[in-house]
């Protein structure tokens, strides 16, 4: 095989890995702070594809200009069902929390399926067939700018939890629950908006992978397990981790796709989850 | 004898001459309560018992079935000689499993991950295995369905919930008797204080080896039964996650850890399930989805308002306590 296919391959593995990357970052934020693991990423993931396919159907407005929408109003979602729903469990055993998340992630996959049918449905841009040329290589123009839009993304989400006083404060749960709390924290508050930091990023990667794939129901528990494989093949809690482990996964998935067949690339991430969780269990990239 | 032992007794009697009533629909329906109060009970040793969340167990359903079902297939194997065969591969690969999560003792979240990843791994790893047919399904030879034939397992739907009803009753008194021995309270040690557990002396990676190993076991036996019943196996179907999640909703709506739950549990959500089928398909309109959501709902509703399941506030009610529920 002539290296400029497989390096074409390799390139766009990794941008969609970075997409792949914001919607673990989600996950990961999530986990780090509230203690949470949201079950129902890749069902909330799925709601943001099916929004922005029909948003772009009933408008035809180009997608990228629906991002700073979508994520606010996936924000507003996710703030809602930390503080309705997620957060009479926080003090509940492990497996409660679980099971609660499981049944809102089963409750949103089917009630897509009931209302838009089993269907595949894509958004088409009219410059989805553009490439760049760039020597022998061959790079897509929206898995470019998507690729992008997701970097930016976690750039802003990184200087929120950085510089913003809402973002240290949230910083401080994470670090110290007890000691957040004696210095007068709302933490059920602060809580219900790293939620909703965490559906944001999910809202924003929805919107991007809905222009590169089809987008169909049973994409949310694919991408529920998909997170999870990459937040903890990056280290769960680690932003790095899960940017780094979301191009893993997306190199090794296209690559698997090449060397064995398409249907069995996620064989391939889930050989590696089982790896890294016997022989790494604290992720690839997070110290123990 | 207490009152727990006549009501049970009575329920079983009821129960091996409830066919005499039943039609062929309802029959498959008391099938299908048996198989998940059996299954249940099965998981439930692993998570009720001994604290272990599998998200998984559709795993050890697939390969049972697998194993049993190629090996009669291929080579002409009695499924009595298969079933041994399917406890083998499911005790191996639950060995596996917990050998690589306990000994560096990742649990909760991270061991149901793992249970997760191991069973898609299969699921798409059998979806390529062309030797039991890949995506395309695996078929057994179906003969004349009113001839009775025990020894190869081919027979009218009456034979099997025979068999369910065996495999429900052989679970439920192995359970029992796992709960009170030695067996059953260092599980619940384990799930209620590891730590403590291990000061107290017990062999915290041993016990919880155990208990995965027994639970695979169990599921194997549900998974030959699940093969030689439906006679067709899809990796899509058999192993999928999804499946996995309905073989925990009849213990944890039932009451997790208790002998009684995975039976209750399954009595109504496969009443329920059915009742949303025929309502549905009386309304004219068959939404797939539908029965997925009530699912998700009971599901959500259960551990918000009954965390502990609806068979523990039953038993207190009528005066069972003692005999039939796992805690105090």
């Amino acid at each position: 095989m002539p290296i400029e296919a497989i390096a074409n391959i390799v390139i766009s593995g990794l941008l969609t890995g970075l997409i792949y990357g914001l919607m673990a970052l989600g996950l990961s934020v999530i986990y780090g702070v509230v203690r949470i693991v949201n079950f129902a990423h890749g069902e909330l993931m799925a709601v943001a594809m099916y929004a922005t396919v029909f948003a772009f159907a009933a408008t035809g407005v180009d997608p990228l200009w629906m991002l700073v929408p979508m994520a606010f109003v996936f924000f507003g979602i996710g703030y809602i069902l930390q503080r309705g729903v997620i957060n009479p469990f926080i003090d509940r055993p492990e497996h409660s929390q679980f099971i609660l998340l499981l049944a809102v992630a089963l409750v949103v996959v089917n009630l897509l399926l009931v209302a838009f049918g089993p269907d595949a449905r894509s958004v088409q841009v009219d410059y989805a067939l553009d490439s760049y040329e760039i020597g022998p290589l061959l790079i897509d123009k929206v898995r470019l700018i998507c690729a992008g839009v997701a970097l930016v993304a976690c750039a802003i989400l990184f200087a929120i939890f950085r510089y913003t006083s809402f973002g240290k404060a949230i910083r401080a749960c994470a670090d110290n629950l007890l000691g957040a709390q004696v210095v007068g924290l709302n933490v059920e508050h602060l809580y219900a908006l790293t939620f909703g930091l965490g559906t944001a990023c999910v809202g924003v990667a929805g919107t991007l992978l809905s222009m590169l794939v089809d987008v169909t129901p049973g994409l949310g528990p694919a991408y529920t397990l998909l997170a999870f494989v990459i937040v903890i093949i990056g280290g769960l809690g680690s932003i790095v981790g899960a940017l780094a482990g979301g191009v893993l996964i997306g190199v090794s998935e296209s690559v698997a796709g090449l060397l064995i067949t398409p249907s069995a690339k996620s064989m391939f991430s889930f050989a590696l989850l089982i790896l890294v969780l016997a022989f790494r269990p604290q992720g690839l990239f997070r110290a123990r | 004898m207490n009152r727990s032992v006549v009501a049970l007794l009575v329920l079983l009697a009821a129960l091996l001459a409830l066919p005499l009533a039943l039609d062929r629909y309802l029959l498959s329906v008391m099938i299908l309560i048996l198989y998940f109060a059996y299954v249940g009970q099965a998981w439930n040793v692993m998570m009720g018992f001994a604290g272990q969340l599998s998200l998984g167990h559709a795993l050890f359903v697939g390969l049972g079935a697998y194993t049993a079902a190629a090996l009669f297939q291929h080579f002409a194997i009695v499924p009595w000689v298969g079933m041994l065969a399917a406890i083998v591969v499911c005790v191996v690969m639950g060995s596996i499993i917990g050998w690589l999560a306990f000994r560096f003792g990742i649990g909760g979240t991270y061991f149901a991950l793992l249970t997760i990843a191991f069973a898609e791994f299969t699921r798409i790893g059998f979806e390529h295995f062309g030797w039991v047919g890949g995506t395309g399904g695996f078929f057994l030879r179906v003969t004349q369905q009113d001839h009775v034939d025990v020894v190869h397992l081919r027979g009218p739907p009456i034979l099997f919930y025979y068999l369910a009803l065996a495999l429900a009753v052989i679970g439920f008194v192995l359970c029992w008797a796992m709960l009170r021995g030695r067996l059953g309270f260092y599980f619940r040690a384990i799930r209620d204080n590891e730590e403590a557990a291990r000061a107290a002396g017990v062999n915290v990676f041993r016990y919880k080896m155990y208990a995965v190993q027994i639970s695979a076991a169990m599921t194997a036996l549900a998974g030959v039964f699940f093969a030689f019943y439906y006679n067709n196996l899809f990796p899509e179907q058999i192993f999928h996650i999804s499946r996995s999640i309905e073989i925990i909703l009849a213990p944890i709506i039932g009451g997790i850890g208790t002998l009684f739950g995975p039976v209750l549990g399954a009595a109504l959500l496969t009443l329920l399930s059915e009742g949303i089928n025929q309502a549905l398909s009386m309304a004219g309109h068959e939404v797939p989805g539908v029965k997925q959501i009530l699912y998700g709902v009971a599901l959500g509703a259960a551990i918000m308002f009954m965390p502990n399941g609806i068979w523990p506030v039953i038993a207190r009610k009528f005066g069972f306590r003692r005999a039939v529920t796992a805690d105090d």
